[in-house]
Order: structure tokens, then sequence, then C-alpha cells
């Protein structure tokens, strides 16, 4: 028995084309979560420059919409945070028992809404680029 | 007068039931349903191929001994068998052993998918090789040992884990809660269809080990909840011990961990509806802490 094999989790990850719906929720969930979490600290951070006044403020904030990249992120910003919510909402169903057996379309659904949404988007932020 | 259930009576026994029954069975339903279509594309798979009679299987299975110097290295073996309509996966390893190689190991004993001893992970997914039809699989079936646990040689994991988790839910009534004599125990038909899902559990570890935050930790995991559900909803318990158990369930390893993949769920050869349990213990979890009624 002591000399049995370990297989690690390298090969968990490899598996992911056998992940189902509801593993596929849970990473994107995680994903999402994290993601947010990082864009927290660069919020706070673009926030901080209006202690030094209106004016840095003011240019910050210009600086940044003028990058056609900045503009593309907060697309993908937008898809990440409105997953989030979407899948929240279906864990908080899920925790009170509610269409358990419906959990994988929900997830569907989720994403589905989430692409239109990004997608209805668009125009919005990558006005007068 | 004593065969004749009164009216209200019944009506008030079948309504209970007929709410577990919208919530549990459904899930059931789906799965059965699902199964229905399954053996139906299987039978119209075997008419057309009863017309080729000399069919093979391809197996991959995965390969390992450590005392052996050329299985050291992990590797799978392929085996080509003859096809038999209605052959297992079980079958199929078992064929593969008497005809070529009477080293390759494997767990098994009852064969009809109720010791529990042979769920392995087969193409992609943990099932029972005894419950798993090989005309249900895509070519080349690939056969490796339940992930999560230490493969101790070839098919065959350390269970050890696992069965220590599950006795850490103590999966028994205890000797207080049985009636000493001759008394009946007595339980009602809604309490007896509430558990009856849980009490399936082979002890086969597929949920377990389809359970990525299971791995590793210490999370009891989907089959040692189940058990403590199968005995915290029980009517037979009584209310001190009801709670002993909600505190085990409650701690740190417990409950919480679950994050709801519903992978125990997918997999369990009994299917049990194991996502849907460890959410109602949360629940009950919840109200017990904070007695707000
Ligand atoms: S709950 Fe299902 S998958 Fe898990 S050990 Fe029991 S029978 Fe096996
Ligand atoms: S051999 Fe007993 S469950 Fe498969």
């Amino acid at each position: 028995m002591s000399q049995s094999y370990d297989r690690g989790l390298v090969e968990d990850f490899g598996r992911w084309a056998e992940f189902s719906a509801g593993m596929w929720a849970w990473v994107f969930h995680k994903f999402t979560g994290w993601v947010l979490i990082g864009y927290l600290f660069t919020h706070i951070a673009v926030l901080s420059t209006a202690i030094e006044g209106p004016a840095l403020y003011t240019n910050t904030l210009q600086g940044l919409e003028a990058l056609a990249i900045v503009r593309f992120m907060e697309v993908g910003l937008l898809a990440v945070a409105v997953f989030h919510i979407l899948n929240g909402i279906r864990l908080l169903f899920v925790d009170l028992g509610v269409g358990l057996d419906a959990q994988d379309k929900s997830f569907y659904a989720s994403l589905v809404l989430t692409g239109a949404i990004t997608v209805a988007s668009v125009p919005t932020f990558l006005a007068g680029l | 007068m004593s065969t004749h259930v009164p009216e209200s009576e019944s009506e008030s026994e079948t309504g209970a039931p007929e709410q577990t029954e919208e919530q549990i069975p459904a899930a059931q339903q789906r799965r059965l349903a699902k199964k229905q279509e399954r053996s139906d594309q299987r039978e119209q798979r075997a008419e057309s191929e009863s017309e080729t009679d000399e069919q093979t299987v391809h197996l991959k299975v995965f390969r390992y001994d450590p005392e052996v110097e050329s299985k050291s290295r992990p590797r799978f073996d392929d085996f080509h068998i003859p096809f038999k309509k209605g052959m297992t996966v079980l079958d199929a390893l078992i064929y593969s052993r008497d005809h070529y190689d009477s080293s390759l190991t494997f767990r098994h004993s009852c064969r009809q998918a109720i010791c529990g001893s042979d769920a392995l992970f087969i193409n992609g997914a943990q099932r029972l090789g005894c419950q798993t039809q090989v005309s249900d699989l895509d070519d080349p079936v690939r056969i490796e040992p339940l992930p999560h646990q230490e493969v101790v040689k070839d098919l065959v994991v350390d269970m050890e884990h696992f069965y220590e988790q599950m006795d850490a839910v103590d999966p028994y009534f205890r000797d207080e809660d049985v009636p000493s004599g001759l008394e009946e125990q007595n339980q009602t038909r809604e309490n007896r269809e509430k558990i009856k899902m849980s009490t399936r559990c082979i002890w086969c570890g597929a949920c377990t080990s389809s359970c990525n935050i299971a791995a590793g930790g210490n999370y009891l995991g989907p089959a040692a909840i189940n058990k403590a559900y199968r005995f915290a909803m029980d009517d037979r318990e009584s209310d001190a011990l009801q709670q002993e158990r909600f505190e085990t369930i409650e701690q740190e390893n417990g409950v919480w961990r679950c994050q709801t993949q519903f992978s125990c769920t997918n997999v369990c050869p009994k299917d049990i509806p194991l996502t849907e349990h460890i959410q109602e213990l949360k629940r009950e979890a919840v109200k017990s802490n904070l007695k707000f009624w």
C-alpha cells in the first residue's frame, strides 16, 4: 500500500472536455469572481486619483476612456459581471432547493443572456472610437 | 371499520407525500426517462448490429503495479475482445483477464449494482462496470481507476479515506434509539418516502471521486453527507442524536464545503439526488442555528 501511485491533479485539468454543466458553472463563477476582485483594486486606484483634485481625476478618466483597449476591456468586464450576477441568482435558487432539476438549463440560460447583454452593450462602449 | 380508511385520513396521508413526490421523484423520473431512452437506442443498435456477427470491442485499460518492473510506470494496455449482446464493461474486463492477461486486477463481486465494488472511471465518468453496457459507450472504451484516490494496482484504488469519511457520520442507529424488547419502531409512509432515495447508497465511492472539492481535503463528501441525511431525516432517530448528527455535518468539513457542482448527482449509479440532500441539510443547519421561530 505504501507504494501506491497518486495520479495528482494534472489529469483533472486535462479532463476539462468531460466537465458537466454544473462544473463549468462553478469554474466560471470562481473565475469571474476573481476578475471582479481584481477590477475592484483598479477601480479604487482610479477613484483615488480624486484625492489629488478634480483635474487629475478627470484627466485620468478621459485618458483611459480614449484608449481602445480600455473600452474593449469594459465590454469584457460587463460580461464578467453579468455572468457572475446571473449565476449568483441561479445558485440562490439551488440553495433554496428550487429548480434543481433544471440546474444545467439555468446555467445555459445565464450564458445566453450574458452573451446577449454583452453584444447589446458593444455600441455603447465602443461609440466614438 | 378497521379495514375502512376514513376519507379525511386517507387524504391527509396522501397530502404530504404529494409534495415530496413533486420535488424528489421529478429528478428520478427524468433519470428513468433517460434510461428508457438509452435502452431503446441500445435495442435499435443491437438490431442493426446483429447483422454483422463478428464484432470486437476495443478496451484501453489502465495498468500499474509498483511491484512489477515493467508496470511500475503507469500505462494503458489494449484488449480486443469479441462483443456479445448485453455485454457490460465488467464482463469485458473479466474476459480480458481470463483470456489474455491473468494479472489484470480489478474489484467486483455481485455483478448487479448492489455491492458497489466495481466503480471505475469509464470513458471519462465514474460508473459501475457491471451496470454499464459496452454498447452504450464510444469505442475505444477507456477504463481507469477512480480518480482522486491512490491507485494500489491496475484498477484497484485505496478506499480507506472514503470509508473513514463514511464512518465519521456514524451511519447507523444508536443503541439508545432502538427500543428494547418487541416494541415496534414505527415510521410514517411520508417519512419513508422522504428518505427513500438516500437509503439506496451502495458505498461505491463514485460520487466522492467525482467531486473535486472532496479531492485531497477532509470534506466529508457527498456519500457521507447523504448517509447523515438518511439518519437525520429519519423519524425514528431521537432528537438528541439528531442534534449530534447535525453538529457533525455543520462542521467546517461538513455541508458548507459543497459548491453545488452537481458532479456527484450526475454520476451516482443509484440516482440519489445528492446535491438536493446536501442543500436541504444546509437549510436545516441554518434553521437550527438561527432559531427565529
Ligand atoms: S451516493 Fe451514489 S455514488 Fe455515492 S457512494 Fe452512494 S451509491 Fe455510490
Ligand atoms: S459488481 Fe457489485 S456493484 Fe458492480
